[in-house]
């Protein structure tokens, strides 16, 4: 216990100094801009900063980088509930209730819940992080090849078995991922594996590329399939403070959906979106009467708003802890951390633990400074939202491409971006998740070299990863939840609650 | 059982699994597979490639017995004008310079949105140029050309 003060102590003391507090401020306040603003989000935004972080200290990269991402979160509500579109994907069901609340006038109120229980995740969120980061860091420094294997396997399959639709399609477009961060330079032998005979392609795609092409440009032509059709609840956005009424009918889906995003968000391939889904099926099937449900009410806002959050600060344990990034955006994360020449993994925190303890007193901070952002500030965010898709878009792309472009100076890498843009719109127009590919794509050439190396170690003989205790817990919580999946009861309603 | 030529979602999907899957194998057979013991840089593609095509022919075989649901139609006009604004600017932004790739893109990408109106896309046009050059080569300092080189 004194030891937590004491590092906590520590972390404020980097925290708080004024140009960390600068970052921080800066980090969360473009989450929340790029919240509020459709059509472009945190992947994108950290994209195109990370080249700009190079001259930072790396402990201030990283808080405003984190900065970006959960302030994402906080933005994203804003749109779902004024305009009923999801600022950031993860709000996608905030839309349902809390838009209904705007248009019955109560939007000071679901906005007001969404911001204090996003604060109340966050903060739980961060202390789950400094309360098991450490031993789970220990944890980690026991596991050898075989174990890292057969945790990427089973973060895989949560991945396949969370994603909305088909679970064949999703354990397809897992092993198309895993196949496609394949490309490039073989490290053990050298060769150049479908690179196509371009030279350029040898150190592989980056998945800056693939998550933008994928995400951000299938995005924009999804969108503009559809002429714009926006009503705006501005004129009243007055009362912002909830009723007794509001906070007793809320408060206990706000711890609900605390514990559920913090379990999920450390699933690796789980992320926001699907821990807000939970959070809102988790609290239709416990309300006494489940038909107000999407037509305001507030558990429907209180509940999934904190879930994403939490999710967004427990998705930074595994990457922290383990070096295993968990989503597109943690894997950026990781990235810099690697230009700043710290190698991820569990040696991090013991190695500086300054950045470690600072960036989560950083989380604490930047979560309060959110909601001030957010509450008597909202005024300004939602002048932001008068803006027409047909002056956002262009900049929009704009954006991503320069983002792309000067990660590494490479023409080829925004043609590339393109290329999966058309991809990604087809995947949408079949019905295909792309977030499971993403992972796989990310985790391929890590499964890989692990799955060698453990072969290598074994002699060849595979059932290394079934007489390692860790190992074997791994692969059988993965079985398990195949096994949930495919019997057919379960089948059933796992496909009722997507309908929700 | 009646077998049409589907329209069907999963048909196409499954057919893309097919091709990404066959094309894997058959690149990676001018890749030593090795053992298991020693992996060869083929192993793994291969292993992978198989199981994706086996998996897209179950996906497009199970519409032999089930129902789908069709595929929607493709709006060609955004795919075209925003895919083809992301190569303009890719092929111009290193010789032509930030100025000019901006502008092509501003304008090509907008001609795929619902409404264009020359005046405020010509608006558009020149004050994103101006954001994009402070912000990027003045504020962050990215390595980019303003002018044609």
């Amino acid at each position: 216990m004194t030891d937590l003060l004491n590092h906590l102590i520590l972390g404020f003391s980097v925290a708080l100094t004024p140009m960390n507090l600068l970052y921080c401020f800066i980090g969360v306040s473009l989450g929340t801009l790029i919240g509020v603003l459709p059509g472009i989000g945190p992947i994108g935004t950290i994209a195109m900063l990370l080249p700009a972080t190079f001259y930072l200290p790396p402990v201030s990269a990283l808080i405003m980088l984190a900065g970006i991402y959960y302030g994402a979160q906080y933005g994203g509500s804003t749109t779902a509930i004024l305009v009923n579109l999801p600022g950031e994907s993860s709000s996608v069901v905030t839309c349902l209730d809390g838009y209904a609340m705007a248009r019955q006038g109560r939007a000071g109120p679901a906005l007001a819940i969404a911001a204090l229980g996003s604060l109340f995740a966050g903060c739980v969120g961060t202390l789950l992080i400094a309360l098991f980061g450490p031993p789970l860091g220990e944890l980690a420094l026991k596991f050898a090849a075989p174990e890292y294997t057969s945790l990427m396997v089973l973060g895989l399959v949560c991945a396949a078995v969370l994603a909305h639709g088909s679970l064949l399609k999703a354990i397809a477009m897992v092993i198309l991922g895993l196949l496609m961060g394949l490309v490039g330079m073989d490290v053990y032998s050298g060769m150049a594996r479908f690179t196509f005979g371009i030279w350029a392609l040898n150190d592989g795609i980056g998945f800056v590329v693939v998550a933008m092409g994928l995400f951000g440009f299938a995005e924009i032509i999804s969108s503009l399939e559809t002429k714009e059709r926006r009503e705006l609840f501005t004129s009243e956005v007055h009362g912002l403070w909830p009723t007794w009424a509001d906070l007793r009918a809320s408060w206990g889906s706000i711890v609900r959906g605390t514990a559920v995003g913090s379990v999920l968000g450390l699933v690796p391939g789980s992320g926001p979106i699907i821990c807000s889904f939970a959070s809102y099926t988790v609290e239709k099937r416990l309300a006494k009467e489940p038909s107000r449900f999407g037509k305001g009410a507030i558990e429907g806002v209180a509940g999934p708003e904190s879930a994403n959050n939490a999710a967004a600060q427990t998705t930074f344990i595994p990457m922290l802890t383990l070096g295993i990034p968990g989503t597109a955006t943690m894997a950026l994360m990781l990235g810099a951390l690697m230009i700043h020449g710290i190698s991820p993994g569990p040696q991090v925190m013991t190695q500086h633990p300054e950045l470690f303890w600072g960036l989560i007193a950083s989380m604490w901070i930047g979560n309060l400074i959110l909601v001030l952002l957010n509450l008597p500030l909202i005024g300004i965010w939602v002048r932001l939202l008068t803006v027409p898709y047909r002056f956002l878009y262009p900049a929009i792309l704009l954006f991503s491409c320069v983002g792309i472009y000067s990660l590494a100076n490479s023409t080829l890498d925004v043609v590339l971006a393109a290329l999966f843009g058309l991809l990604g719109y087809l995947f949408i127009k079949l019905g295909c998740e792309p977030a499971p590919l993403l992972l796989g794509f990310i985790l391929g050439p890590l499964m890989e070299q692990n799955l060698r190396r453990a072969l290598l170690i074994s002699r060849g003989d595979p059932t290394i990863f079934l007489t390692r205790p860790m190992s074997l817990a791994f692969l059988l919580a993965a079985a398990f939840m195949l096994f949930v999946m495919i019997a057919p009861a379960i089948r059933r309603r796992r496909e009722e609650v997507f309908q929700e | 059982m009646k077998i049409s030529v589907p329209n069907k979602r999963d048909f196409f999907a499954g057919l893309l699994f097919i091709f990404f899957g066959l094309l894997a194998v058959l690149v990676a057979r001018n890749y030593p597979t090795g053992s298991t013991i020693r992996m060869g840089p083929g192993y793994f593609p291969t292993l992978l490639g198989g199981l994706l095509a086996l998996l897209g022919l179950i996906i497009a075989g199970r519409l032999l017995w089930a129902s789908g649901e069709k595929v929607g139609p493709l709006a060609l006009r955004p795919l075209v004008f925003v895919l083809g604004a992301t190569l303009a600017f890719a092929l111009m932004v290193r010789s032509l310079g930030l100025v000019l790739a901006t502008l092509a893109l501003v304008v090509i990408s907008s001609l795929g949105g619902w409404e264009f109106r020359l005046r405020e896309v010509t608006i558009l046009a020149f004050v994103l140029t101006g954001v994009a050059v402070a912000l990027f080569v003045y504020s962050l300092g990215l390595p980019l050309s303003v002018w044609p080189q």
